[in-house]
């Protein structure tokens, strides 16, 4: 392996874009951004990678620039936040459609209105219909490999979707994080040169983005889905290789003490890592807790899922979006119907929280522990979700 | 509400407070920064002019220029990133009876808004479009903009901006501005009498306003804010009604400043009315 340095997150996440080798960095550098582009921007300037770097002139021309890229057969790779992401909306599901392998961070960050520039997991679920590969990241060395494994899988002749990976804005993104970096060759055999299925050449001319009628349209999205759900195959064999690379081993979903705790948190990002503590601590009180985190979100893990919290009684879901007028937050609305004609059916609660980049401390998951507790006796429609912390309610 | 100017002396009030959300004061705006003399040469033509300000409404878009309208004591939207433009087309359209003064940057306006801009001018939408131009995305960090000088370095073109900057008075003649200005934030009389003219006429109007951001332009292009301001005196020429092809920004052979066009054509809702509403 190579060094372990401690680096900002976002500029070892632009080293990892760097070793991905991309042909082409296209984006709107400026907020909502984080310092992955600024410093690729340095790193093609002073020459160390070999690239072109366009800032355009807003995220909708970013991923539009991307779609010409990729089309033509390149590697490409940009980034994005918030209100980005929201102005790239368009194009964000039509790179999708197309079949274009580009991979892209997400900064995760709130949706406006108010205007905000704090991290939560808004904008996320805004796209969650998009049709791209997307996985979290829970850390600065998450975020490292996965820049690498996001290529690797994205760019599989059998795959060939965009990949986008979620990473906590601010509380990853500008934070400082001991990075252990790959080696020149580890790269070179873990990722291949990108060889595109269809590519715009004079030579061999195809369409792409054209007209799909009523008559062809549902078979086009059903092509579209079916490699999105079994590239799953793909992405556990790109995390095996990983692992054995590296000796870090990712999985669909991450499991924390779990085995024969009566009470799972079920956490996306790098709450995660905080839940953990919490679970110690609450473990050391003689509480029966563990966690689960969901790293894959598209396509989702199902028996993996299912597998992780099989022995639980209840699933305290942490959800940091909301779905307006919707039974809780997006997560759990995901997961009680995952969860649906189960056998063992866990008593579920669901906890809104931490938005706009408000804080979550170990105290706070000990409350909505103990709140949870109380809530599991008796359940009634209108108590499926709670906002946590919320002065006023 | 618009309360009144306190006038005792003993009590420091400044003259303009009374048309500042005082409670969100200190502002963002760095020391050496242009951008504040350009809002206060903005609220004194408001008061000059006479308009009626309990119908004065302010936009901004996303951006340190951006901020003003969260500063101004009056009716003010600050919207979505470059999105200033068409929220005001909106407001003036919902109510006609309004004065639509669209305060913002270069980086809302002229790239991610760029396109707003062109079709407001096209169509003559009755508002005020004062751009403060600093050349750069100032409050993100100091990325090229749309309003770069070739060869300019920024945090994404740090061995140069290759790319030409737009000339913006050309592109507001050429788009259908009815009336077009240039000044930088020292020739602040001069400014505060095109920002007065400009409210009290109708149609598109524009004026820009060339003002130092010493923080992201300056320090990387050895500019120091007091001589961004030497070059304002020394290397701008005062020429009204210059031919808009010659107004780049190009300070190594002068940067042309005045009043450039001034004329009459229907506005949108008088074009509407006349067309949509005549039978």
């Amino acid at each position: 392996m190579g060094n372990r340095i401690g680096l900002e997150v976002s500029l070892s996440a632009a080293e990892a874009v760097k070793m991905a080798n991309v042909d082409c960095i296209a984006a709107y550098p400026i907020t909502p951004q984080t310092h992955i582009v600024e410093h690729l921007s340095e790193l093609v300037n002073d020459g160390h990678l070999d690239a072109e770097f366009i800032p355009v002139e807003s995220e909708h021309s970013a991923m539009s620039v991307c779609a010409g890229v990729s089309a033509a057969g390149a590697r490409v790779f940009t980034c994005t936040s918030s209100q980005g992401l929201a102005l790239m909306n368009e194009i964000v599901h039509i790179v999708a459609s197309m079949r274009l392998p580009i991979v892209t961070i997400l900064a995760n960050r709130s949706l406006s209105g108010p205007l905000s520039i704090w991290n939560d997991h808004t904008d996320v679920m805004s796209i969650r219909d998009c049709g791209w590969i997307q996985v979290f990241a829970n850390n600065g060395q998450e975020v490292f490999d996965h820049v690498l494994f996001g290529f690797k899988v994205a760019e599989n002749e059998n795959v060939m979707l965009p990949l986008m990976i979620h990473i906590d804005g601010f509380i990853l993104t500008h934070v400082i994080e001991p990075v252990e970096f790959w080696e020149k060759d580890q790269v070179e055999k873990y990722l291949p040169v990108f060889k595109p299925v269809h590519s715009l050449h004079p030579d061999k001319p195809v369409t792409m983005g054209a007209f799909g009628m009523p008559f062809i349209f549902s078979e086009a999205k059903v092509a579209q889905d079916e490699p999105l759900i079994q590239s799953k195959s793909v992405i556990t064999a790109a995390w095996k290789e990983l692992g054995d690379i590296t000796g870090r081993y990712y999985k669909p979903v991450e499991t924390y003490r779990n085995d024969d705790a009566e009470t799972l948190f079920i956490t996306q990002g790098s709450y995660g890592d905080t839940v953990s503590l919490v679970v110690d601590e609450l473990r050391e009180e003689g509480k029966s807790v563990g966690l689960v985190m969901d790293r894959l979100w598209r396509p989702f893990p199902f028996n993996e899922f299912r597998d992780a919290v099989k022995n639980a009684d209840n699933l305290i879901i942490i959800d940091r979006a909301i779905s307006y007028g919707g039974q809780g937050g997006p997560l759990a609305i995901e997961l009680r119907s995952v969860m649906y004609g189960e056998k063992n059916q866990p008593a579920i609660t669901n906890f809104i929280c931490g938005l706009a980049g408000r804080d979550m401390t170990i105290k706070d998951f000990k409350n909505i522990y103990q709140r949870a507790m109380e809530k599991v006796k008796g359940i009634t429609l209108e108590e499926d979700y709670e906002y946590y912390g919320v002065r006023g309610k | 509400m618009v309360a009144k100017a306190d006038s005792t002396p003993s009590e420091q009030v400044h003259p303009l407070d009374h048309l500042i959300r005082t409670d969100r004061i200190p502002h963002i705006w760095c020391t050496g920064c242009g951008i504040g003399t350009v809002f206060s040469s903005c609220l004194k033509a408001m008061i000059s002019s006479g308009i009626d300000l309990e119908k004065t409404c302010m936009v901004s878009g996303i951006g340190c220029t951006g901020r003003g309208a969260g500063y101004l004591n009056l009716d003010s939207f600050h919207t979505t990133h470059g999105r200033a433009i068409p929220f005001a087309t909106g407001l003036k359209l919902g109510n006609p009876n309004l004065n639509v003064i669209v305060f913002s940057g270069d980086g809302d306006l002229f790239a991610i808004g760029g396109n707003h801009f062109i079709h407001g001018a096209r169509r003559n939408i009755d508002m005020t479009v004062i751009c403060v131009n600093n050349l750069i995305y100032g409050m993100t960090g100091g990325q090229v903009a749309a309003t770069t000088p070739v060869n300019a370095k920024t945090t994404t073109t740090q061995s140069g901006n290759p790319d030409a900057p737009f000339n913006l008075p050309l592109m507001a003649w050429a788009s259908g501005a009815t009336y077009v200005a240039r000044w930088t934030m020292l020739h602040i009389r001069e400014l505060t009498a095109c920002i007065e003219k400009a409210l009290t006429r109708s149609g598109f109007s524009f004026i820009e306003v060339l003002a130092p951001c010493p923080t992201n332009y300056g320090r990387r292009n050895r500019e120091k804010s007091l001589e961004t301001l030497r070059l304002y005196r020394d290397k701008t020429i005062i020429k009204n009604n210059a031919d808009p092809s010659e107004l780049d920004v190009d300070f190594q052979k002068g940067v042309i400043l005045g009043e450039f066009v001034d004329r009459e054509r229907p506005t949108c809702i008088e074009n509407y009315d006349r067309t949509c509403r005549a039978f």
